[in-house]
């Protein structure tokens, strides 16, 4: 399987996983899912096989959130039967909302931001002092580098020069109320890592070309590296492209699942199988009252006017 | 429940412009109303509890009653120093505010389940601990922590709750609430007393005891912290056991808030403990699987009553 075939799939698992459970964050796996196929598409060295082997690759979705990509991608690899994803956020399932360590292929449970990338870095941390060739990829969100535990972690990481640890930031731009430039500003990211110790490089995180350069690429030093993954949340389906909606909300019966499988269907690789819809839904109709396009930000309708009343802090 | 907290606080904040709200952005569609209305009394502090909860302990010193906001284990147990050094000791006006206490988010897996935040909230020094059984008690709660002096932790459920009280006249923090009374004249006679959202589960619980022959009173102990000494040794010289009905781990937690006061007063009545028996909960679920997964559906808790009795 490719990593555009394999993505694809975790698209479509996705739809049908948070259309049958009701369950929240399918603007965050559209977001991650080049990334998580990229890497399960011959980056990792990780196997159902090899799954408790010392020597396998680690990987960590520290934005827990978006576990049903990863679900997706282990069942694909052989993990466990594909079938089982459709028992996501069910009663008696193993697939919590958020990753589960009881998941064969799943290295640690995450759910709590800000956890990921300090157990990622202890995993390198021991690695290295074990003279072991694995590497540790950890998936952080671009909202959770909020967290300071983030930031601790990354000068741990680059203070004892953790060569084997790549993070990844899924910097869609959005976090779950907002933009995160409405939110708690960035600045600018990749400069931020850089001053912590890191190797970094910024690419498009939705290309498969750029992130598997991204993967290869080799620094001369023994930085950590971090990979700036510009991606769109909710990627692949356009009416939930960058809408904060779709954070939270699920696809519905009616037109918005079937716009969603209709649009993924037609970026469909070839070669791929739909095993929900073989044969697509055909063309939705979009009632006219839809809530579809709208701004669902908190600062669409949050007008704080305090500032300009303020006195304080001036010259 | 939790709506009924955000509706409460609005009309609140309208009254006392000193309070404020930071959520730990989470709240989306929730927090709306508040925000429309009170722009200049909200903030979103990101994902960052740690400094969200240190933020709020300063305005806090500077005269202002904050309200920290967030779900399930993240405005306490990920920012616990800053709780207890920054607020509780300094006994800073901040009202921690949880949504999804116990199995809300049963379906989003162990690190969104809040079952322990009772037992660690409880053991800081000075921090009131109120857990409100139905909307009622939450619309009360949320007025009267605002003129509790220091830090409060208040844990609602989610949306949804059943209301149990049709109104409570005289709420006051620290004073459980009468559910209902046992009926005379039965051969044994039990008192039932739970904390937080799975009130429903417990009045329940209360009623099949009740139709099985067994007098039950009961009471809802929206407050953990102070814990209502009297209704706990009133009971225990009139009942034949005491009943705790919490969602929570078993340790440290309301049931042992309950044994430490029958203990103290050297009570010798039965007691009978319904919560999470010290485990992590690894299963996946809605609220009312884990319930039953864990025994803490209303069959559940009459059964393992009558069991004992």
């Amino acid at each position: 399987m490719t990593s555009e075939q394999l993505a694809w799939k975790i698209r479509r698992h996705g739809v049908e996983m948070t259309h049958l459970s009701g369950g929240s964050h399918i603007g965050a796996i559209l977001s991650v899912a080049d990334i998580i196929a990229v890497l399960y598409s011959g980056v990792m060295n990780v196997s159902p096989e090899t799954a408790e082997s010392p020597e396998r690759d680690r990987f960590i979705l520290s934005k827990g959130h978006a576990g049903a990509a990863v679900y997706a991608a282990l069942a694909e690899n052989g993990f466990f039967d594909v079938g089982e994803l459709v028992t996501h956020y069910q009663n008696g399932s193993r697939l919590s909302g958020h990753v589960s360590h009881y998941v064969p292929g799943v290295d640690l449970s995450t759910g709590s931001l800000g956890h990921g990338l300090s157990v990622g870095a202890g995993m390198a941390y021991a690695g290295l002092k074990d003279n072991k060739s694995y590497n540790v990829y950890v998936v952080l969100g671009d909202g959770e580098c909020d967290e300071g535990s983030v930031w601790e972690a990354a000068m741990f990481a680059s203070h004892y020069g953790l060569s084997n640890l790549t993070a990844i930031v899924d910097y869609n731009k959005m976090q779950s109320m907002d933009f995160c430039e409405k939110t708690i500003s960035l600045g600018t990211l990749a400069a931020k890592w850089e001053a912590f110790g890191w190797n970094t490089v910024e690419i498009n995180g939705n290309n498969h070309g750029e992130l598997k350069k991204a993967f290869s690429k080799r620094f001369d030093n023994s930085k950590p590296k971090v990979i700036i993954a510009n991606t769109v949340k909710g990627f692949g389906i356009k009416f939930m492209e960058n809408d904060i909606l779709w954070h939270y909300r699920f696809p519905h019966d009616g037109w918005e699942y079937d716009l969603a499988v209709s649009e993924l269907h037609k970026s469909k690789p070839d070669g791929v199988e739909d095993i929900y819809t073989p044969n697509g839904v055909g063309e939705p109709v979009v009632p006219e009252n839809a809530d579809i396009y709208n701004d669902h930000t908190t600062s669409a309708t949050w007008k704080p006017t305090w500032r300009e009343n303020s006195e304080g802090g001036k010259e | 429940m939790r709506d009924t907290f955000v509706r409460t606080l609005i009309e609140e904040a309208k009254k006392n412009r000193n309070i404020e709200l930071i959520t730990g952005d989470l709240g989306f569609g929730v927090l709306k109303p508040y925000f429309e209305e009170l722009p200049n009394q909200f903030t979103n502090a990101g994902i960052a509890e740690q400094n969200m909860t240190g933020v709020a302990a300063g305005m806090a010193l500077c005269g202002k009653t904050v309200f920290t906001y967030s779900i399930g284990n993240f405005p306490t147990l990920r920012t616990l120093e800053q709780i207890r050094n920054d607020c509780a000791y300094q006994k800073a006006n901040v009202k921690i505010v949880c949504v999804g206490g116990g199995f809300v988010y049963g379906s989003l897996g162990m690190s969104h389940q809040a079952t322990e935040d009772i037992a660690v909230m409880r053991a800081l020094p000075g921090v009131t601990v109120v857990c409100p059984g139905d909307l009622v008690e939450a619309a009360e709660a949320t007025k009267a922590i605002i003129n509790i002096p220091g830090t409060v932790y208040m844990r609602l459920g989610r949306g949804g709750e059943k209301r149990i009280h049709e109104s409570i006249s005289d709420f006051k923090i620290g004073k459980a609430v009468k559910v209902k009374s046992a009926s005379e004249n039965t051969e044994k006679k039990v008192a039932v007393f739970s904390t937080g959202a799975i009130l429903d589960e417990a009045s329940e619980a209360s009623k099949i005891l009740e139709e099985q022959g067994i007098g039950t009173e009961q009471y809802s102990f929206h407050t953990v912290k102070p814990i209502d000494k009297d209704v706990i040794v009133s009971c225990a010289e009139k009942f034949d056991a005491i009943v705790t009905v919490e969602e929570h781990n078993i340790s440290g937690g309301f049931s042992s808030a309950v044994s430490e006061v029958l203990g103290e007063y050297g009570k010798s009545v039965k007691l009978i403990r319904a919560g999470i028996c010290d485990e992590y909960s690894s299963a996946v679920g809605n609220q009312q699987y884990l319930r039953n997964k864990y025994g803490l559906t209303a069959e559940q808790i009459a059964s393992k009553v009558k069991s004992v009795l």
